[in-house]
């Protein structure tokens, strides 16, 4: 499904955050030239269609205090890893669980959890949950602690 | 740069963070319903979200597009930086656009290696971490895979590429309100 020129320019327009006024699809179709009732339609299907996943706020984790954030990547039997990975994004402290490709030699590593805690020692014990799921299955972890935040602004499409 | 100072947000912040977690209402005047249902005003909500987006607690309010959904994509990439140039290399992946997010990260096995090293006078195993992390949002995958070209000519280091090959999880949502000091 290929993007139509409104569908572009909407995305355009709203990708960095809604207008912080009291009518916002008003201001923001005030911008593209059309009604609030036609951004609503469009914003409506495009959330019906999941182009968009949600229409929310996005929290610094760190400024709430959750301050440590690790992600944590597994070497799981390929055999088992798709069974076993829908098993860990259920585990609490797990934002978002994905197999990735390994590459060896120096990354033997195909599934990656991301953890979230108020320290270090959050993060560990959820890994520990992880490890004591993964059982024999598991043959090697880490865990990257994020250190610094370069940046984050999300999705950013070109202008045509 | 974002500095990682934690902020403290009162509890009715909290309750509106929460609340807009759950969804922002398409009508005419959304932030006059979200101020109903939290039994604020409208201008307080708005101010409210004003200085939370000022604060950095928020870094976004509006559409969170699943651009994968028209033929976009999205890549994890990673690379193995020389601190001395890593305030340089981060510069020129921010630049792109299509760097959505990027993380400086240390490898727990890596800093247990470290210290090994300096007690054993050992060299260490991790010694070419990846350490910086980011992620591609790109209209297709011939745009990512041009940029991340572009990011390993134009730093001279190598791109490491780990797209996913399956999702299991794509959502967070952390307790709030237990950050804000407890329920309201």
């Amino acid at each position: 499904m290929a993007l139509s020129e409104f569908d572009r320019s909407l995305i355009h327009a709203a990708q960095s955050g809604l207008p912080l006024v009291p009518r916002p699809y008003e201001a923001l179709g005030a911008a593209l030239g059309v009604s609030a009732e036609m951004v609503c339609e469009r914003l409506a299907d495009m959330l019906a269609s999941g182009l968009i996943r949600r229409i929310g706020a996005v929290p610094d984790h760190y400024k709430l205090g959750f301050t440590a954030n690790g992600m944590s990547v597994w070497d799981v039997a390929d055999e088992v890893v798709d069974d076993l990975g829908a098993r860990v994004a259920d585990l609490p402290g797990v934002s978002h669980c994905y197999r990735r490709p390994r590459q060896l030699p120096s990354w033997p590593y195909n599934l990656f959890a991301m953890l979230h805690g108020r320290s270090r020692g959050d993060v560990q014990q959820q890994a520990h949950r992880i490890e004591a799921l993964l059982g024999s299955a598991c043959r090697g972890h880490d865990i990257l602690y994020s250190t610094a935040i370069l940046k984050k602004t999300g999705l950013r499409l070109r202008e045509n | 740069m974002c500095s990682d100072n934690t902020v403290w947000i009162d509890p009715a912040d909290a309750r509106l963070v929460d609340h807009l977690h759950g969804g922002f209402p398409l009508v005419d005047r959304p932030f006059a319903q979200v101020a109903a249902e939290l039994g604020q005003s409208e201008d307080e909500v708005i101010e409210r979200l004003t200085r939370l987006l000022g604060q950095g607690v928020l870094t976004r309010f509006g559409p969170l597009f699943q651009i994968e959904r028209a033929g976009g994509i999205f890549v994890l990439a990673a690379m193995s930086v020389p601190d001395a140039r890593f305030d340089a290399v981060a510069h020129i992946v921010n630049a792109w656009p299509e760097v959505a997010h990027n993380y400086r990260r240390e490898s727990a096995a890596a800093a247990a290696d470290r210290r090994s090293a300096r007690k054993h006078g050992m060299p260490s195993a991790h010694g070419a971490a990846l350490n910086m992390w980011f992620v591609m949002a790109a209209e297709s995958a011939a745009v990512a895979e041009e940029v991340m070209q572009r990011i390993e000519a134009d730093t001279g280091l190598p791109v490491w590429r780990f797209p996913k090959e399956r999702e299991f999880k794509v959502e967070l949502k952390l307790p709030i309100m237990e950050a804000a000091g407890g329920a309201v």
